[in-house]
């Protein structure tokens, strides 16, 4: 049986003054109904690689894949309609902040049912019992007074989950969470991630979460590709991390701090080293 | 606003005085700034050289004349109670009476101002109803021949100058092509047929059921209307444009596009939303500002309006008629001004 996602050799540039500059360079992966995490630093390609799934990458970006297919069908041959019907439904995307990925001046009660609505034809009264079902289920206990207010009268935990609802109230097959808990307080990334997971779990899904947190990564992903400079250098099993061999992983994990070591110095990574190898 | 069923009388009461307290703020600015208006104008009166009692009695006249009528005037009163003494009269409506017409400046104002409001409404709505499309359609194709096409046509209503295409539309479309009727507001032959009761000559034509007259005004009314609606388009949608491409740059029109919306919907409703706040401050001024800068276009066309009114006004020296005019214009500018501001509030849900 075919994996749900085959990824094969995708490239991304952006033109610069010199020619093209390429930021993502042939990345591959397959990934089934399980938890993969993609791990790198900031400009490493990961959103990149994220984005480019869904195809949501406009001019100037270059996008160049040579294999790009989910449940047997050949996202690259879809046109702007039939990707549309992709989107969403079948494959979603939660963002890094809700202050910014959420609406402004729409309620968010109207943001969730909007997801919905643009998949399904279905009657006012269900989209609401839907979108309320769904709030319940992302654990906001009044979704009555939430559904009402705008995304600057919520908190940004509340945001996130108000975000993963809009995701999933379609039930995708893919989730693809890029750093959904980075603009969050420390306090509330741990609910918005085993939050993430339950559902993942219950709905059966794929998940792809990127992070340039490799502990968070390891904790709840099946499987790491680490990226750096727009290459996965090393792919690895959550719980082997330790037995990483790539220079990089290894230097990426040394400069971790421990709670129960002292340590004068944390040591500076090579960002050069292990390119091209 | 949301107003749900479970609220408690205290939250009701503390919403109601939270409104009457925002009523308050709106209506002492509001006076606040008309005061400010009325300062400046009655300031611009007395620094003029212009020797209102000279206006009045001429220049032979005696010494025991020119003072009864400098008393007459109350002029030789303290500063502070001649403009409170001007403040009661601007408010009771008597700006006093023009050197040129003869009558109350009131009177005057009632009757060329409509004639502005009817051109220059016309004008905005012809710059909105093509300018905000225009705008967006550039933004949404940033790049193509088609943004190129309207940047260009937007530099040109900014640069070519409103005499200019008064005069080539008049020999075009008048003179050579016979679209449009000349100058005026209508033909001699209608002038003063249908009862006045708005003072807009179209809505009057209508009010009366006269279709003949209807087509001739607006026959009037077209080419100068296109030319203010060309210079407010130009302005509009470099605007909305600019409005636009940063809306569709910002992370939530991703998550639209995520969600599977239609890219028609994305630009519409997620990115053209949020801007309508801004574009009601772009439509206000720019609104205002044909309400008082069409002088250039009033005279080519030879319009009965305030711009027309005010420069000769100003040539005669006319300072009651030229202050009236001001407080009016600058009363309008007000007006509009408070208004988007009420707009914002019902736009943007962060503003409440």
């Amino acid at each position: 049986m075919p994996p749900l996602l085959e990824l094969k050799n995708l490239r991304v540039s952006f033109p610069g003054p010199r020619g093209p500059v390429e930021v993502v360079s042939g990345v591959s992966f397959d990934l089934g109904r399980e938890r993969l995490g993609i791990v790198g630093e900031s400009g490493s390609g990961k959103s990149l690689t994220g984005r480019s799934i869904l195809r949501l990458l406009r001019p100037p970006a270059k996008v160049s894949v040579d294999r790009l297919r989910f449940d047997g069908a050949d996202l690259l041959a879809m046109s702007e309609r039939e990707m549309r019907q992709v989107r969403g439904a079948r494959i979603s995307m939660v963002m890094q902040d809700p202050r910014y990925s959420l609406n402004p001046v729409m309620t968010v009660g109207d943001q969730i049912a909007e997801a919905l609505k643009v998949h399904e034809r279905i009657p006012r009264r269900e989209v609401r019992e839907r979108v309320m079902d769904m709030l319940d289920k992302v654990r906001i206990h009044d979704p009555e007074r939430v559904m009402k207010l705008y995304p600057h009268e919520v908190s940004g935990g509340m945001g996130q989950r108000v975000m993963i609802a809009m995701m999933l109230i379609p039930k995708p097959d893919i989730l693809i969470a890029d750093e959904p808990t980075s603009a969050l307080d420390v306090s509330v990334q741990a609910q918005v991630l085993d939050l993430i997971e339950e559902m993942i779990a219950e709905y059966g899904m794929g998940l792809i979460l990127i992070s340039h947190d490799l502990d968070l990564v390891a904790r709840y992903c099946d499987r790491v590709l680490v990226m750096n400079q727009g290459e996965v250098v090393e792919e690895l099993e959550a719980g082997g991390l330790h037995r990483a061999q790539h220079p990089y992983t290894r230097a990426l994990l040394e400069s971790v701090p421990r709670i129960d070591e002292t340590r004068k110095v944390l040591p500076v990574m090579d960002r050069g080293a292990g390119v091209g190898t | 606003m949301t107003t749900s069923s479970s609220e408690t009388a205290p939250e009701i009461r503390h919403r109601a005085q939270d409104l009457a307290l925002g009523i308050g703020r709106f209506v002492a600015v509001t006076a606040l700034t008309f005061l400010g208006l009325l300062a400046i104008t009655f300031f611009i009166g007395r620094v003029v050289p212009i020797d209102p009692v000279v206006a009045v009695v001429g220049d032979r006249a005696s010494q025991e004349v020119y003072e009864a009528t400098r008393q007459a005037l109350g002029l030789d009163r303290p500063l502070a109670v001649q403009f409170l003494i001007y403040v009661r009269d601007v408010l009771s409506g008597d700006f006093g009476t023009s050197l040129t017409t003869g009558r109350p400046v009131i009177e005057d104002l009632a009757r060329f101002f409509p004639a502005t409001v009817e051109m220059a409404t016309a004008g905005i709505l012809i710059g909105v109803l093509l300018g905000v499309p225009m705008g967006v359609i550039a933004a949404a194709r940033a790049g193509s021949w088609l943004d190129q096409l309207i940047r260009v046509l937007g530099l040109l209503g900014y640069s070519v100058p409103a005499f200019w295409m008064g005069l080539v539309g008049l020999a075009v479309f008048y003179a050579g092509l016979g679209w449009v009727a000349g100058p005026g507001r209508i033909d001699i032959f209608y002038d003063g047929l249908v009862p006045p009761v708005t003072g807009l000559l179209t809505v009057d034509a209508i009010i009366a059921g006269d279709w003949a007259i209807l087509g001739n005004a607006i026959s009037h009314l077209v080419l100068p209307a296109s030319i203010l609606g060309f210079f407010s388009l130009a302005y509009i949608a470099r605007m909305t444009r600019s409005f636009m491409l940063d809306q569709l740059s910002q992370e939530f029109v991703t998550t639209a596009r995520v969600k599977g919306v239609s890219e028609r919907a994305v630009i519409w409703k997620h990115a053209f939303y949020p801007i309508r706040v801004q574009l009601v401050t772009v439509i206000g001024l720019s609104y205002a500002v044909l309400l008082e800068g069409s002088v250039m276009v009033e005279i080519v066309f030879s319009w009965p309006g305030i711009g027309n009114y005010l420069t000769t006004a100003l040539l005669r020296a006319d300072m009651a008629a030229v202050l009236g005019a001001t407080i009016l214009i600058g009363t309008v500018f007000i007006v509009i001004n408070r208004l988007s501001d009420l707009l914002y509030r019902v736009f943007d849900p962060r503003s409440r």
